[in-house]
């Protein structure tokens, strides 16, 4: 999850006193260390960890510095502009900027890019580029123009990409953007018009770009406030043809669509973009980080004393001006999930509420946690509380004494005050005593029945089903699916007998009733079009590594090697169960048994919940069959062999019955299609065996395993 | 170090018996082990598990239970309807008592160690009371109707718990009447199976009766009510075995599948007093039926078909984690089966019922470190001799010469004289054996194969002088007054002069040969001798222990050398020390003074006195040579250590010369593959 720390302020002393704020704060050779490079006349490296300057230059009176500083990583130097024509390349040790060396250029200079790794690059204004060495060597040289008349080059970004630098630069003329690609490598220059599509009045406010091995994924912030994508080849098939490029729609609306300047958009990562600028139109402005990939808010952070809207990003800093000072603030991006995406997204939509999203505070929130991740992120969060003045044992003895006459909801309240505190050793025997407590007194008082507090003690991860038996008998009697399935995913020794009397109720249990229950579904996925989607799946996984030159070869075969599965899937027709019902079948087939004791329970099943339960079995096994590595797809599916041996078990225990049935012969006779097709593979690795074991005896006897042998051994 | 060639000999087709039984001893922490061929072994498991005694077996007594009384006196009872007592000084057998009974199935000692309780075929329950120097018959219990499989004592030795077929009964001890009858169910797994065969029981003080069957339940009684109280169904197969702890909070079993299974007694809830057993951990270390198991304080053992001892220590029980505590698995005797004629290049093996006399091949080729020689002449199997009798063999030792072999059964001891001419081989037997000769339990030659040493069960040691065709009695050396303990080793110096040997637990004596005397004894250390052997030239003896510890003692000094005085200021290198399987053959170089020679059953190594000893952060074992170091470098890492771990398991190994060496391996496969088959289990997709 991404999310923005307490930022702090790098300089003491105002900054941005020139015409557009800052010119640009760039990375030196040193981690932690910045050239920072005011509107005006000075630039100041600063080490961002100790929040100081450690050093200062400035031009003279009457000269202006054109062009922020960059660091030569070669060889340690700075490199300015000032006067749009004249280099200053100074180092650490020189104090004065006007002894250092110097050289004036014929042409005016746009940008000096200098990147790790290789040697510094100076852009001209009229789109020439040039090598700082090849430069210096002959400073008068003539250096040529490449953009048109009253083309302006309005944002530049440097590249490595495979060893080899890429510049780009975007040129506006007449409300017509084009992008400038050139390669060091090869001395190519390809150029792109940027084709805007329907938003064609819009202007574009922001670039920033990550490149994606064979593109340059190019975003730009329109003025309406939108974030667009815009995918730049870098190796374009016809270098010498004029060629265009379409931008596709990112993100919708980050900013106000009426804030005309203050903003700004720079790549964090993959999934991250930063924009600075007003969330509402309304609002002040601020730095807020989106997930390009769930297109949510992460997070965001406000700034009240305004911006000169640029935004650099190096490292893990945001650097910003917010008011007269730049401001740093560190960035985190945690692995992100969906379920916390979508929490920020509520968050941020709710007009209600404060337009600026919090995180979740895990330590105030209490019931509703769901899924495995949250509730080990909140157990990660409450190990690092510090111990609180509460002692373990009057909180839980409160807490016990609530619970034999308090009401669910106040009991709610004391067990949540209670989990906040740090677990100690016998923790887990702690929460066994409250369950079996909770149990009692439901047990006494059948109306009790506290869901929301079981629930959360069940996700503590401690319990056992031998520590508190009760529960699930409690769970059957209440035929409380939600807690029954969260009790086979959470209990390790769930005896045979409790496991098959879950499978009965979840498979008798009204498609009506089951609408109603929040059911994790997790480890289901949609398998009406699993096939499609995989496909579509693939495809997304294909961009995200970047461009694949096989892909449209590769499409033929798949389509092919689809082709096959795609008739056996037209055979059978859709899941049997409804998703909420595979999702707790799926829980079964998770859990853990011996079949011996397994087999006698099953008998008890009604033949046709015995049916259904192997139609959906059927059904999983042929989902499985879809594809090669022969799983499912989902975030938890039941493998191949579960499901294998729950068809086993399930005929085992009542083939009789099935035989019987005559809707189960259809089903019969596919399985018996499919066991033959089995045994044929059997067979066939049989043969196989017997080959390898020859093989083995070979070697064996290379190996000299006969019964007598002179040997030379020596000693070291 | 040298180069040597290597007769590297697989044909020994021993096959170790099954375990029958086992019996923990906690006074003296030994494990008695009976196999399926009569023999007893005695484990001592505070000595590195060494097997420091064993009483041979007999064609006709099957063993069927085993177990200490009083902690010193062990009895077994078996098929043949007898109960033994064993003298474990003499390592002979002190008498046998006929239980009048059938087949005996089981036995077992009151808690107080005074009485003795045998469950024959007949259905008859029989006590016996132990007295100081026999046991003697009492009465017998109520009379039950099919064989007594499994008996167990109620701590308070008031009451007897008896299983039998389909039910287990309850004794009062005092009336010998049975108090319950508790029938046993015969379904298993909803079939009904013929019979239900109690294999195993025991009473516990609450009054809980345990019950392991045919069925595959492990069951808990109340003996109170005479009710079954909880049903474990542990396996498809037969449980055969069970063993409590002595703090009866927890319980082992083991199947037929070869799975042994751990029951302990755990709290229902965090803090309640009630209890109740649950099946913990199971182990999977036998491919056979596991016929037997024992609860030491600290371990499981458990032994079957398969062969092998293994002793699976419990970790929570362990306080220290060194190497005591991984699991043991013992497979091979602690004691030599083969002997060696150097001169003729013979192999003599020891089998239960037979000797085989085999003569190794040789070549003429040479060749590089690795490479395997081509054969001018196989190894020929020349002699193939049954004994007489129904008695195993105990020891049996070929000449150096390779013209005399003697062995020896718990009654009677044989002396052969073998003539070769040409590739024809005769051989004559030395009648008229003395009286005193009835048996040995280590036999030797002298170097020049003119005198032979026996050492018999009483703690003598004799001296024949060796005639062709006939012998000389010399001299009996007679135990020190007030011992009998027997001695199990035997080293004679190559000159004749000298003669070491070695009990159980007493110091190694030195007798002088010449003068036919005891020249001294070799201070007593805390660990049982489990190899001796005496040098050429300075006769300096050299005594392995069972903790893996080397002495070297100068006879002619009576003292130990500035070497072994050097090693065990230093230590041996830890490695050397975790090994777990004894020595049990140590010899010399001929022209290498410096070098021991001496093997285990995953090693040999050479020690050369003359380089520096290794400390523990030097590699002691390196199986590479060292190619590319300089000599620099090789020379300061080189050690007095040479290890070589390509034979294995090795059961033998010795000098035939100076550059050759003879190894015998028994690999385990091959005895696996002479094993019947296993319970075969089912498998997902077979």
């Amino acid at each position: 999850m991404a999310a923005l720390e307490e930022g702090f302020t790098l300089s003491a002393v105002p900054l941005g006193a020139g015409p557009h704020g800052l010119l640009g704060v760039e990375q030196s050779d040193k981690a932690d260390q910045f050239l920072v490079t005011d509107g005006g006349r000075t630039v100041i490296l600063y080490k961002v960890s100790d929040q100081k300057p450690l050093g200062s230059w400035s031009v003279k009176q009457g000269q202006i510095i054109t062009c922020p500083a960059v660091c030569n990583f070669q060889t340690g130097e700075y490199i300015v502009v000032h006067d749009n024509k004249v280099l200053r390349i100074w180092s650490n040790e020189d104090v004065n900027l006007d002894k250092v060396f110097k050289a004036t250029l014929s042409a005016e200079i746009y940008r000096i890019h200098s990147i790790q790794g290789a040697e510094p690059l100076v852009l001209f204004k009229e789109g020439a580029v040039r090598g700082l060495e090849a430069l210096l060597a002959e400073p008068q040289q003539k250096i040529e123009t490449v953009i048109s008349d009253e083309e302006v080059i309005k944002w530049t970004k440097i590249f490595m990409v495979f060893k080899h630098t890429v510049l780009i630069f975007i040129t506006e003329k007449h409300g017509n953007y084009f992008a400038y690609i050139q390669k060091f490598n090869s001395h190519t220059l390809s150029k792109y018009t940027l084709l805007l599509g329907q938003e064609e009045k819009s202007v574009i406010q922001s670039f920033s770009a990550s490149v994606d091995r064979n593109f340059i994924s190019l975003m730009s912030l329109s003025s309406d406030g939108c974030v667009y994508e815009t995918l730049v080849p870098i190796h374009p098939r016809d270098p010498e043809k004029d060629q265009r490029v379409v931008r596709s729609l990112l993100l919708k609306t980050v900013v106000s669509g009426d804030a005309r300047n203050g903003v700004a958009l720079t790549v964090l990562d993959q999934d991250h973009v930063a924009v600075l600028g007003p969330l509402l139109p309304s609002s002040k402005e601020c730095v807020s980080i989106w997930n390009t990939k769930f297109q949510t808010l992460q997070a965001s952070k406000e700034l009240p004393q305004g911006t000169s809207g640029q935004l650099w990003y190096y490292g893990e800093n945001l650097f910003v001006l917010h008011g007269k000072f730049l401001t740093v603030i560190p960035y985190k991006c945690e692995v992100s999930s969906l379920a916390g995406a979508l929490g920020k997204l509520k968050h941020s939509q709710d007009p209600g509420t404060q337009t600026v999203p919090h995180f979740v505070n895990w330590e105030t929130s209490r019931g509703h946690r769901f899924g495995s991740q949250n509730s080990e992120q909140s157990k990660r969060i409450l190990r690092r509380r510090k111990p609180e003045v509460s002692v373990q044992n009057p909180a839980s003895k409160q807490l016990l004494s609530a619970i034999k006459k308090d009401s669910e909801k106040h009991i709610e309240e004391e067990l949540c005050k209670f989990l906040a505190i740090k677990p100690t050793p016998d923790f887990n025997t702690i929460i066994g005593d409250i369950v079996s407590e909770l149990l009692g007194r439901h047990k006494a008082e059948p109306s009790f029945y506290p869901r929301n507090s079981l629930m959360q003690l069940i996700q503590t991860h401690v319990l056992s089903h031998s520590l508190c038996p009760g529960l699930m008998e409690a769970a059957l009697e209440k035929a409380d699916v939600q807690m029954l399935q969260l009790c086979l995913q959470q209990f390790p020794d769930i005896p045979e007998s409790v496991t098959c009397a879950c499978l009965k109720i979840f498979l008798s249990i009204s498609d009506g009733s089951l609408q109603e229950a929040e059911i994790n579904m997790e480890s289901v996925s949609d398998y009406s079009d699993s096939v499609q989607e995989e496909k579509m799946e693939e495809q997304t996984e294909v961009l995200h590594n970047g461009f694949n030159a096989e892909e449209e070869n590769c499409g033929n075969c798949d389509r092919e090697l689809n082709k096959k599965p795609q008739d056996a899937a037209e055979e059978t027709t859709s899941c049997p169960v409804i998703p909420k019902r595979a999702a707790l079948l799926n829980a079964i087939l998770h859990s853990a048994y011996s079949e011996m004791f397994l087999l006698p329970h099953l008998k008890d099943i009604p033949a046709q919940h015995v049916t259904l339960f192997l139609q959906y079995l059927y059904f999983l096994y042929l989902k499985c069959s879809e594809n090669a590595t022969m799983t499912l797809p989902g975030l938890h599916p039941p493998t191949l062999n579960q499901i294998m041996d729950w068809i086993c078990l399930l005929l085992d225990a009542n083939f009789t019955v099935v035989v019987m049935i005559p809707e189960a012969k259809r089903l019969l006779l596919s399985l018996y299609k499919f066991v033959k097709s089995q045994v044929c593979i059997c067979s066939e690795l049989n043969k196989i065996e017997v080959s390898f074991r020859e093989l083995q005896k070979l070697n064996q006897e290379k190996n000299n395993r006969e019964l007598y042998s002179i040997e030379v051994l020596e000693l070291f | 170090m040298g180069e040597f060639k290597v007769h590297r000999v697989r044909f020994f087709n021993y096959i170790p018996s099954g375990i029958r039984c086992v019996a923990y001893n906690n006074q003296s922490n030994r494990l008695a082990v009976s196999r399926t061929d009569g023999t007893v072994e005695i484990y001592n498991l505070s000595a590195n598990y060494f097997q420091e005694k064993f009483f041979p077996g007999h064609e006709s007594r099957a063993t069927e239970a085993l177990c200490w009384a009083k902690g010193q006196r062990l009895f077994s009872a078996g098929l043949n309807g007898e109960i033994i007592e064993y003298d474990l000084q003499a390592l002979n057998i002190k008498y046998a008592v006929d239980a009048f009974g059938g087949p005996i199935w089981s036995m077992a000692v009151s808690p107080h160690g005074s009485q003795l309780l045998v469950g024959c075929e007949d259905g008859s329950v029989k006590l016996f009371q132990i007295t100081p120097d026999k046991i003697q018959f009492e009465r017998n219990f109520d009379r039950q109707k099919s064989r007594i499989l499994s008996l167990s004592w109620h701590p308070s030795g008031t009451h007897v718990a008896a299983g039998s077929i389909d039910y287990i009964s309850v004794f009062d001890v005092k009336s010998g009447s049975a108090v319950h009858k508790m029938l046993v169910d015969r379904q298993y797994m909803g079939v009904s199976k013929r019979k239900c065969i109690i294999w195993g029981v025991a009473f516990l003080s609450d009054g809980t009766v345990i019950s392991v069957d045919s069925a595959g339940k492990v069951q808990f009684w109340d003996s109170a009510t005479g009710t079954l109280v909880k049903n474990h169904l542990i396996a498809n197969a037969d449980v055969q075995s069970i063993a409590v702890s002595d703090q009866e909070d927890s319980f082992v079993v083991g199947t037929a599948e070869g799975t042994v299974f751990h029951f302990q007694l755990v709290s229902v809830t965090s803090n309640s007093s009630e209890k109740q057993w649950v099946r913990t951990k199971p182990f999977q270390h036998h491919t056979h039926d596991v016929r037997a198991v024992a609860h030491s304080p600290t371990a499981l053992i458990s032994g079957g078909t398969d062969t092998h001892l293994v002793i699976r220590p419990l970790m929570e029980k362990v306080e220290v984690k060194n190497y005591d505590a991984a699991l043991r698995k013992i497979t091979f005797p602690h004691r030599r089966l083969i002997s060696c004629s150097k001169k003729r290049q013979l192999l003599l093996f020891q089998f239960t019922h037979h000797l085989e006399l085999w003569r190794l091949g040789s070549t003429v080729a040479t060749g590089k470190n690795g490479d395997t020689l081509p054969l001018s002449r196989d190894a020929d199997h020349l002699l193939h001799l049954k004994t007489k009798g129904p008695e195993n063999i105990i020891c049996s030792c070929i000449s150096p010469c390779g013209s005399w072999i003697a062995y020896s059964t718990t009654s009677r001891f044989f002396l052969y004289r073998l003539n070769y001419e040409h590739d024809n081989i005769s051989l004559q037997r030395v009648s008229k054996m003395p009286a005193f000769l009835r048996s040995a339990l280590q036999i030797l030659f002298s170097e020049d194969s003119a005198k032979l040493f026996v050492a018999s069960n009483q703690g003598s040691l004799h001296v024949i002088r060796l005639l062709e065709g006939s012998f000389k009695h010399l001299h009996t050396f007679q135990p020190q007054s007030g011992t009998v303990e027997s001695m199990c080793l035997l080293a004679v110096s190559p000159d004749g002069n000298w003669l070491a040997s070695s009990g159980t637990s007493a110091g190694v004596h030195v007798y002088n040969i010449k003068h036919l005397k005891l020249h001294c004894t070799v201070p007593s250390y805390n660990f049982p001798v489990t190899a001796l052997a005496i040098a050429p030239n300075t006769n300096n003896l050299v005594i392995a222990h069972s903790d893996q510890q080397v002495f070297e003692y100068s006879i002619p000094d009576k003292q130990y050398t500035e070497w072994s005085r050097t090693i065990q200021k230093q230590g041996f290198h830890y490695l050397w020390l975790q090994r777990d399987t004894p020595i049990t053959h140590i010899s010399f170089h001929p022209k290498r003074p410096m070098h021991i020679l001496l093997h285990d059953a995953y090693m040999f190594c050479i020690i050369d006195k003359s380089l520096p000893l290794p400390n523990d952060k030097t590699l002691l074992y390196n199986p590479l040579p060292p190619t590319n170091e300089s000599d620099v470098i090789r020379r300061r890492t080189a050690h007095a250590f040479k290890i070589s771990k390509i034979y294995k398991p090795l059961l033998f190994m010795d000098l035939l010369d100076e550059r050759t060496l003879v190894a015998v391996e028994r690999p385990l496969d091959d005895i696996i593959a002479q094993l019947p088959p296993p319970i075969k289990k089912k498998k997902f997709g077979t």
